[in-house]
């Protein structure tokens, strides 16, 4: 009796967000019963939190649909933008084969390009960065020819790796990797280096071995630096998948922006920028995210 | 001085560095017996960290020796553990993580898990920090890392217990409190201590001995005073006690007078 009682009082908690604004993040509600007051506590946090990017949202939309009203033959409207591509907006999950797939599909084939690159750039990344940041012979060597193939831009990578591998989705991938080592490396490097004297100290009194010290110590310390150079990595590598695809073509989002380019959609093009724009902000986050779970408050002292 | 337990020999420290050459320590020469409690005082920049940290291990001595327990100090180690200025511990670890760190790696072969378990509550029971053994070190305040930080060091079982200005960031109520609480484990568990401090009534109030070190650079050892007060020694009591009041007065006197200003005015 109790149970069914107590869930449907915690059922509405999670106030209702707008669609424009899912992904606003949200400071996690502490586990406390959930009162009359709290909920009303929550409703008033949450618009807080919410309303000025809606508002901003909202004047942004106006001010654009009043210039595209009065300087007709360039951008469409926002107005216009829903009905002409009303269809790609509301369905992104269609899938009639071949390119021709909802949104959804082609965001989800760029991600799982990135997660491939970017994984492999995170692993070896990492290692070299704790490799330039411990040992000073190692940082002579590499740092110099890091600080001048990081200044390469991704796409300059592309006829390159094409070049070397012969098939576009490796290279792909390794204009992805390519792009996304570089800030992991350094990143993870500064951290190494920056590790303080009196963590050296404790793990010198402490005799720990060489090990002991690299996964007790030196790595805990570079975390929050290791998951900058991540977080900024991620972003780099969703830039360069995006680029990468319109010239690869095939399923993905870099490739639907250049195919609705050549067929004059500009609206289709609009939409699809907006999902570039809220996956990478959803990567950065999640990144984000994972950077502080792992890091366990290792930046706060 | 054959009862010598830590015996600082003729030591001298030179640092090297861009041709500059510097000579931080010379003929520095210290006996502590087993249990007792030596302060280290000194102005600014006299070395004395540097003194702590050739016992400690964390700097080699350029001349001389450092002999604890008959075996010369070469590398840092957990039978000298420091409990650093600025509490040092590790801010991705619990409190009591950051004690069982210390304790998987000095019981590792001769005590169980159990009874490591048991050794780091005991230790943080010691310093009254047992109620909060799943905080973070950024959860607590100065004067509870700092009471974790000697939890640590205690932990370890050293031979001898080396204090870095173990209060000195602390406001004076939180010092008194951990002063006492370190004076409580003093007797309790009979340690041999080393502690820098520039902390005149603290010195007084603690040690055995104090050891008052000149200026630098070249800095060493000018005066040791024995402080002949009994103990326990409480706090409200000794202040007034002669013996405290001329100890403190040797203390004060021979700062003042090597105060940089001082010999400015005299010179």
């Amino acid at each position: 009796m109790a149970l069914p009682a107590l869930s449907t009082d915690a059922d509405p908690a999670p106030p209702p967000k707008p669609a424009g604004a899912s992904v606003v993040s949200m400071p996690s509600p502490p586990k406390r019963p959930v009162s009359a007051a709290r909920l009303g506590e929550n409703a008033r946090e949450f618009a807080a939190v919410a309303l000025p990017p809606i508002v901003t949202i909202g004047v942004l939309l106006f001010l654009w649909e009043a210039i595209a009203m009065t300087h007709p033959g360039g951008l469409p409207a926002p107005s216009m933008i829903w009905m002409e591509s009303r269809e790609l907006i509301v369905h992104p999950f269609f899938d009639r084969g071949g390119v021709d797939k909802g949104l959804f599909w082609h965001a989800l084939t760029s991600l799982k390009r990135v997660a491939i690159g970017f994984s492999a750039a995170a692993i070896v990344g990492i290692a070299l960065g704790v490799l330039v940041g411990g040992s000073k012979l190692a940082h002579r060597g590499l740092d110099p020819i890091f600080q001048v193939l990081r200044t390469v831009p991704p796409l300059a990578w592309l006829p390159i790796s094409l070049a070397a591998l012969h098939q576009a989705n490796p290279s792909a991938l390794f204009v992805i990797f390519i792009t996304a080592i570089w800030p992991v490396i350094i990143n993870t490097a500064v951290g190494v280096r920056n590790v303080p004297q009196d963590y050296r100290n404790v793990g010198r009194v402490l005799r720990l071995s060489p090990a002991g010290y690299f996964f007790k110590i030196l790595l805990p310390a570079a975390t929050p630096y290791i998951f900058t150079g991540l977080r900024i990595g991620v972003g780099m590598s969703w830039l360069a998948i995006i680029a990468s695809e319109m010239l690869l073509g095939g399923v993905g989002m870099g490739f639907f922006i250049w195919d609705q380019y050549n067929a004059s959609r500009i609206s289709d093009i609009i939409v699809a920028l907006t999902w570039v724009g809220l996956v990478g902000f959803a990567l950065d986050r999640f990144v984000g995210l994972i950077g502080r779970i792992v890091s366990r408050g290792a930046a706060a002292d | 001085m054959s009862k010598a337990y830590l015996s600082i020999e003729n030591v001298g420290v030179t640092f090297k560095g861009r041709g500059v050459v510097s000579e931080v320590l010379r003929g520095v020469d210290l006996q502590v017996v087993k249990g007792e409690f030596v302060s280290i005082i000194g102005h600014s920049g006299c070395g004395k960290s540097t003194l702590l940290n050739l016992v400690a291990g964390l700097l080699p001595v350029t001349t001389g020796a450092v002999i604890l327990d008959k075996v010369a100090v070469e590398a840092p180690g957990p039978e000298r553990a420091v409990v650093f200025q600025n509490h040092s511990l590790l801010p991705w670890l619990s409190v009591y993580e950051n004690v069982r760190l210390a304790v998987d790696q000095v019981f590792r072969g001769t005590k169980s898990r159990a009874e490591r378990h048991d050794w780091t509550l005991h230790n943080l029971n010691l310093v009254q920090m047992a109620h909060a053994k799943d905080k973070r070190p950024a959860e607590i305040s100065g004067g509870m890392k700092q009471r974790v930080g000697i939890a640590r060091a205690l932990a370890m079982e050293p031979k001898v217990l080396l204090l870095d200005e173990p209060f000195g960031a602390l406001d004076a109520l939180t010092r008194a409190n951990l002063q006492d609480s370190v004076m409580d484990i003093h007797a309790k568990l009979g340690n041999t201590v080393l502690m820098i401090t520039h902390d005149v009534d603290e010195a007084v109030l603690l040690s055995d001995r104090i050891v008052m070190m000149t200026n630098g650079p070249s800095a060493t050892i000018g005066q040791v005073l024995d402080v002949d007060l009994q103990r326990p020694r409480r706090r409200l009591e000794v202040d007034t006690a002669p013996a405290y009041v001329a100890a403190r007065h040797a203390v004060v006197e021979f700062l003042h007078d090597r105060a940089p200003g001082v010999r400015a005015a005299a010179a």
